[in-house]
């Protein structure tokens, strides 16, 4: 009876959270322009998406900003990390606080205040004839501070795993410090590395708040592209798009995912 | 001291197909500290399990004190656990961990105070009910289950290795206090352990287990003296376990010379297995230049001949001081020989080995591919 | 020497931090209680006192109050039944879990709308089934809604965790004692699982307290949040002082919420991250 029970829970949570994906994914065959009509099936949307330029564009602004945002994040992050483990626990406790204030902030508190610093920057530095355009630049700078305490989290616990006698008796083998860290660090945080890179990515792309507040006219994303589309009614290429992107990181996921631990399958969660 | 408490009957239980427990038949009586003892993977625990509740048997029924508790929940039987690794309640305070299952059966609280501090008392853990688990060492923790289980009054306690996590110090301690609280408590005490010192020093009885079969239930003196197969032999202290063959009772020859030994109702000429304790093996150096068949040797041999029919020369290969004795081997015939002797051989000396008839335990050679499987090495 | 080397690592981060996390925080206080002139003034603060966003903030938080509450009656039995499945059932069903997550949220918020319209796809299944229809959509009822969806599984993957962490033993030891299964899930499993609960209401109650994505795409125009109005400020009316006085306002909200949280995150002795 439990059981019983408990699987028709189950049915019912998966009916609610992939209801709106298949909504989504049929609207992506529809043969109608409005979403509020069906015409039939049909495949030209995923034809047409690659002829607008639009939309190009965004996609490869989203796709150019969750890399370069999540490498440097990555990077960041990985640098931090090391020093972390060196601080005093005192030091090392604020530095995590700090971690924490991008994490647990609300995301629109996060994006007015990069949008005013921003902001409070281009009135300084206007005094000089220079000024700050609201586009590329900062949304990148946007997605890489939010980004840098997702892959510090994916990083330390590697990094705190590490059994420093290894990396020891790489130098007492004869090994140079650098050759040690080469051969015997890095290969053990690799995982937390990547995953920290593949959280980060991925909660770049998702983004849209903090794109919303610090992008400015005139440079989108497909989430903010998305919103301001909402009004005057989606336009079905948008549907192509994103149907598209799932379907390739589900066969990524399938590819990938099946020899990794349920943990780490857990941290890709954007 | 001859009550069937607990009756286990053509117990079998199956995980994922693996037979874990095969027909297992086994009772245990009033005040009585048992034992079962064997490797990992041997079905121990499982059997405990199944005793505890938290395992249903695929077969078999399970009695207690005359009542079939098979399906009984766990929180319906007269038995409490002391759980590997303590599994403590972290988020309450020691006394609250300790009133546990005093406020559920809703004794009041004057009768859990009292209780509490005689438990406490018990452990000697007096003055630790605010502390919490996280804050005690592992060998306080180990207390604090015990307390935990025993203010419920059980009639049995079940040990699932309690004492696993310990240091070797903290360890031999607690054996001795186990075995003090048994005797105050008098109630049956049933402890899994894989640590043959640990089974001998505290049981009434132990059960050898290897492989979800039994295979000898006995005293401790019993089982360290007369192990019945290879496999507990090997497992219950070291051993030198050899092929031989059983002439005629009381006369068994092994590689090619004939020893007395005490064993009867093998048969004549009968393959048997051989078991010498290193401790049994009694050493006599021989001189450099005693050449075999001069007087000096005739002395010698003559001198064992006294006491014991056969014996064997060897060479002494490699010596390890341990404290109270040396561990040596030996080589003789073609086998490396463990001796443990409290004089000194060094490498390279020539000896004379020869046991005493008491000590020699012939068993019977494995039949079936059960027990083949039995003899096999404890560690692999 | 070793000091030096920590500088070049820790360095651009702390830059970074200062620059992009602590200053900007900072302007908010500053514009927030400044006017245009640069002069000190608590008007913006103020101006939240107007009924229209009183009542958005208002509405704002007995949403959020209620999505987290929901949330959580829905994501705790869901995590129970995943942590007592097997392991491997349990990796494939957490990906289950994860994998919507990879649709663009905005559309999958979005895809409420096609479901709850007056003739949308579940008023045609209602409609079918001859049950009277559902007509939520532009009502803070789908508001909730889409709250819940979109945020019920930052409440069931710390509260999962929470679980997968808790010895087996913990629990059989409770049985063991004498407790039934509703003894033991309240007097163990459910204390030993409360700082997953805890982060989990944390990581609701925020996003679902300041969102204005879930209002604006489901509510139609008629229903404001507080985080409608606050972005309206930024992007449609450009007053950045009454909008910083009005985040600010938001703000003290977020953080009596963490104080909240804290003080019972202390109090069960464990510390948790908010991963």
């Amino acid at each position: 009876m439990r059981k019983i029970l408990s699987r028709i829970y189950l049915v019912f949570i998966f009916i609610l959270l992939y209801a709106p994906i298949a909504v989504l994914i049929i609207l992506s065959f529809n043969n109608s322009r409005t979403r509020a009509k069906w015409g039939g099936w049909t495949l030209s949307w995923y034809a047409s998406m690659f002829r607008d330029d639009v939309i190009m564009a965004a996609l490869g602004n989203t796709l150019l900003i969750a890399v370069l945002s999540a490498l440097i994040a990555t990077i960041l992050g990985l640098m931090a990390s090391i020093s972390l483990l060196a601080m005093k626990r005192k030091n090392r406790n604020i530095v995590l606080s700090l971690l924490n204030i991008p994490m647990l902030n609300a995301e629109i508190v996060t994006g007015i205040s990069l949008m005013l610093i921003f902001i409070a920057f281009g009135q300084f530095l206007s005094r000089w004839g220079y000024m700050i355009e609201f586009g590329f630049g900062t949304v990148l700078i946007g997605h890489i501070t939010f980004n840098i305490p997702y892959t510090v989290l994916s990083i330390m616990p590697k990094l705190r795993q590490i059994n420093i006698s290894t990396y020891e008796a790489a130098l007492d083998l004869g090994a140079s410090r650098w050759l040690a860290f080469r051969k015997v660090i890095i290969p053990d945080i690799m995982p937390g590395v990547l995953s920290g890179f593949m959280l980060a990515f991925t909660l770049s792309l998702d983004d849209f708040v903090i794109t919303h507040f610090t992008k400015g006219p005139g440079f989108d994303t497909l989430s903010t592209k998305i919103y301001t589309e909402v009004r005057k009614g989606i336009k079905p290429e948008m549907y192509a798009l994103s149907t598209l992107l799932f379907v390739s990181v589900l066969i990524l996921l399938l590819i990938f995912g099946r020899g990794r631990k349920k943990q780490q399958g857990a941290l890709i969660i954007p | 001291m001859s009550n069937k408490l607990i009756d286990l009957q053509h117990i079998t239980k199956a995980f994922d197909g693996n037979v874990v427990l095969d027909d297992l038949n086994l009772y245990i009586r009033e005040n009585e500290f048992l034992t079962l003892l064997g490797p990992s993977g041997c079905g121990k625990t499982t059997t405990l399990r199944i005793m505890g509740g938290f395992e249903t048997p695929d077969q078999g029924r399970v009695i207690f004190d005359g009542a079939d508790i098979t399906s009984l929940a766990p929180n319906k039987r007269q038995l409490n656990t002391v759980f590997q690794k303590y599994a403590l309640f972290t988020h309450m305070t020691v006394a609250d961990n300790i009133a546990f299952g005093l406020r559920i059966r809703k004794k009041t609280d004057a009768y859990i105070k009292d209780k509490i501090k005689y438990a406490l008392k018990l452990v000697n853990l007096e003055g630790f009910e605010n502390r919490t688990p996280d804050s005690l060492s592992g060998g306080q923790q180990q207390r604090i289950a015990i307390a935990r289980a025993i203010v419920n009054e059980p009639k049995v306690l079940l040990l699932d290795e309690p004492l696993g996590a310990l240091d070797l110090k903290l360890r031999q301690d607690m054996q001795y206090e186990l075995i003090r609280l048994k005797n105050e408590l008098g109630i049956t005490f049933i402890y899994v352990t894989h640590d043959q010192e640990e089974a001998l020093t505290m049981s009434d009885t132990i059960v050898v287990m290897n492989q979800g079969y039994i295979q000898q239930i006995g005293t401790p003196e019993d089982i360290y003296n007369e192990p019945q197969n290879a496999f507990v032999a090997d497992f219950i202290g070291d051993s030198n376990i050899v092929n031989g063959m059983m002439i005629q009772d009381k006369l068994v020859e092994i590689f090619g010379v004939k020893y007395d030994c005490v064993d009867t109702g093998f048969g004549t000429n009968k393959p048997v297995d051989v078991v010498i304790r290193p401790e049994d093996v009694e050493l006599i150096s021989l001189p450099e230049d005693a050449q075999q068949g001069s007087e000096e040797y005739q002395n010698i041999v003559s001198r064992i001949m006294q006491f014991n029919h056969g014996f064997f020369e060897g060479t002494v290969s490699h010596i390890i001081f341990k404290g109270m004795h040396y561990e040596m081997e030996v080589q003789a015939r073609g086998f490396e020989w463990l001796v443990l002797s409290t004089r000194m051989f060094p490498v390279g000396t020539r000896v004379l080995m020869s046991v005493d008839p008491f000590n020699i335990q012939i068993m019977h050679k494995p039949e079936s591919e059960d027990e083949k499987a039995v003899s096999m090495d404890p560690e692999a | 020497m070793k000091k030096k080397w920590r500088i070049w690592l820790d360095g651009p981060y702390l830059i970074w931090t200062a620059a992009f996390i602590i200053i900007p925080l900072l302007m908010i206080v500053y514009f927030g209680l400044t006017d245009k002139t640069g002069a000190f003034t608590w008007s913006n603060i103020l101006q939240m006192g107007t009924p229209e966003r009183l009542k958005a903030l208002f509405l704002s938080l007995l949403l959020s109050l209620i999505a987290t509450a929901i949330c959580l009656l829905m994501a705790y039995p869901l995590a129970l039944i995943l942590n007592n499945m097997k392991a491997g059932a349990t990796g494939f069903i957490t990906t289950i879990f994860i994998i919507p997550m990879w649709m663009n949220s905005l559309l999958r918020i979005l895809a409420w709308q096609t479901l709850l319209e007056r003739n949308g796809v579940i008023n045609q299944l209602l409609g079918m089934m001859h049950l009277p229809k559902l007509y939520i959509i532009n009502t803070p009822y789908a508001i909730a809604l889409g709250m819940i969806y979109d945020f019920l599984p930052f409440m069931l993957l710390p509260i999962y965790n929470a679980l997968q962490k808790i010895d087996v033993n913990v629990v059989n030891a409770a049985y063991d004692l004498g407790a039934n299964r509703f003894q033991t899930f309240w007097k163990v499993i459910f204390p030993l699982s409360l700082p997953g609960v805890i982060s989990g209401i944390t990581m609701v109650f925020v996003p679902a307290l300041t969102t204005f994505v879930i209002s604006d795409f489901l509510g139609g125009s008629k229903v404001l949040l507080i985080g409608n109005v606050i972005e309206q400020q930024f992007t449609q009316v450009g007053n950045w002082n009454v909008g910083s006085g009005l985040s600010l306002v938001l703000m003290i909200f977020i953080l009596i919420s963490m104080a909240i949280m804290q003080h019972y995150d202390k109090d069960t002795g464990e510390s948790t991250t908010t991963l």
